[in-house]
């Protein structure tokens, strides 16, 4: 999987992604769906900064626990890879790749994080309760809404407003700038599920798995220039 | 709005076959997974479960491939299980394009099991399997056992402490069975589901009994599951997913459609 190469016929340029590879957990959904949307592009799964950083766009995905994630990153380097990627490609961040980039999350006592957005990653808590008073579980686990808040932001094309997208997450992300808000999700509470700026947006739900919303967003991001 | 009910069909896959028939009219391929999986998600499946119950070290590669075609042409999540005892069987799912991990009979044998590998994947993709069974005789406080062995074997452990327990050691899922109901048609045991739903804070999902609709609505209304797990209803063509999901929205319940 990891370096797959995809052999050019046509000799033309071609539109290659890289998906960010720190060894924590599922990546193959992701650089599958990807490989579904745009069968022409090179799909590469990797933790080299040179392939990450010459790719024409990048996915930054992640599941797990925030400590291991970040411990991983900072390991590999890709700290400071994600921060010179994030300056110019469209970026594409995913559940734990969206919680990586606030300043800190409260999970596992406590992990500072990578600060590109400044606000804290919270945990939803074990006493969650809907509007109703009814219990609401935690891991929020399947699909629900999203409100979408930058209207008419490319990554939003074709994609009805709260159409639902699968999430899995005890943690959610609270950010200082509201403008970067780009899309939000009630549970028990309105949260911020998507966040957007400049080149980068960063979901809290798995586009990879979101059958044919997640595909049409996974699909924008593939065409995107990068502008918001 | 907010956070939908989920269905999930299921398949039980023995050496890359679906076991227990498929009657889809228009499938050139009953049998296979990857065919079935495909044609649930074009319903609107919110979820597969992929049950491998294939004995032999043949079908498990086997069943490793089937994994990989389904995770590349079905963008829904996809949970495996069936024989999972060692994290490196955790790591050939995931890997194969899993997204989460159902563990059963490893659990029992070795609670540990189910820590070690909430930490090493995350709790997100860990889903413990219990196979239930009443054992309180009628008249008497309801109380439920867990079995292994496809329901022969009674543990003396009671189902509803063992939840809590799994959930403690970081299952972010629980799919419950009731031994009772399983192929019965009789709708699921909906107060081990209940019981067990209001007694863990992690979602539930209710399997064994389905016959008809209104089941999979009470498993939701009554039973407060999360999600509902069904097989022969949508297997022989009896109803397909999506008529269950404008069934269940009819009767107020959340659902993607």
């Amino acid at each position: 999987m990891v370096g797959r190469s995809v052999e050019s016929t046509t000799g033309s340029v071609k539109n290659t992604v890289a998906v960010i590879d720190y060894g924590m957990g599922n990546l193959h959904s992701a650089a599958k769906a990807l490989e579904h949307v745009a069968p022409n592009a090179q799909v590469i799964v990797t933790a080299d900064p040179e392939k990450i950083l010459s790719a024409d766009r990048v996915v930054f995905p992640g599941v797990g626990a925030i400590r291991d994630c970040m411990g991983e990153i900072r390991r590999l380097g890709l700290d400071q890879v994600v921060n010179e990627a994030i300056k110019s490609k469209p970026f594409l961040a995913i559940c734990v790749g969206l919680q990586s980039m606030m300043t800190r999350s409260e999970e596992n006592d406590g992990v500072p994080c990578l600060d590109i957005f400044s606000g804290d990653v919270k945990f939803f808590g074990e006493q969650l309760k809907d509007t109703d008073g009814s219990i609401l579980k935690v891991p929020h686990m399947g699909w629900n809404q999203v409100s979408q808040v930058q209207v008419g932001h490319p990554l939003w094309q074709g994609i009805e407003d709260n159409a639902r997208f699968y999430f899995v997450h005890s943690y959610y992300i609270s950010v200082a700038n509201e403008k970067l808000i780009a899309g939000r999700t009630e549970y028990g509470f309105p949260f911020t599920s998507v966040v957007a700026q400049d080149n980068v947006f960063a979901v809290q739900f798995h586009p990879e798995k979101s059958q044919h919303s997640g595909l049409a967003l996974l699909g924008n991001f593939m065409r995107w220039d990068g502008q918001s | 709005m907010g956070l939908a009910k989920r269905i999930i069909p299921c398949l039980d896959v023995d050496n890359g076959r679906v076991v227990k028939g498929v009657q889809f009219v228009d499938i050139r391929d009953a049998g296979d997974p990857v065919e079935v999986a495909r044609r649930y998600d074009e319903e609107g499946a919110d979820e597969i479960t992929f049950l491998d119950i294939t004995a032999t070290h043949e079908g498990r590669a086997t069943t490793v491939k089937t994994v990989e075609k389904m995770a590349s042409e079905v963008f829904i999540p996809l949970t495996v299980g069936g024989g999972i005892r060692e994290l490196e069987d955790i790591r050939r799912m995931l890997n194969a394009g899993a997204d989460k991990i159902a563990i059963n009979s490893a659990a029992v044998f070795n609670p540990e099991f189910v820590g070690e590998a909430a930490a090493k994947f995350g709790s997100q993709c860990i889903v413990v399997a219990i196979d239930a069974k009443r054992v309180s005789l009628p008249g008497q406080p309801p109380r439920w056992e867990i079995f292994t062995h496809g329901g022969r074997k009674p543990t003396g452990i009671d189902a509803v402490e063992w939840a809590k327990k799994m959930v403690s050691y970081g299952a972010g899922e629980i799919l419950l069975t009731s031994m009772d109901r399983d192929g019965t048609k009789n709708g699921f045991d909906l107060d081990v589901t209940s019981a067990i739903s209001e007694a863990v804070h992690v979602p539930i999902i209710a399997s064994g009994g389905v016959g008809n609709l209104q089941h999979l609505a009470d498993g939701v209304t009554k039973g407060k599951a999360d999600a509902v797990l069904a097989a022969s209803i949508f297997h022989f063509a009896e109803y397909t997913v999506q008529e269950a999901k404008i069934f269940m929205a009819a009767q107020g319940i959340e659902m993607r459609l």
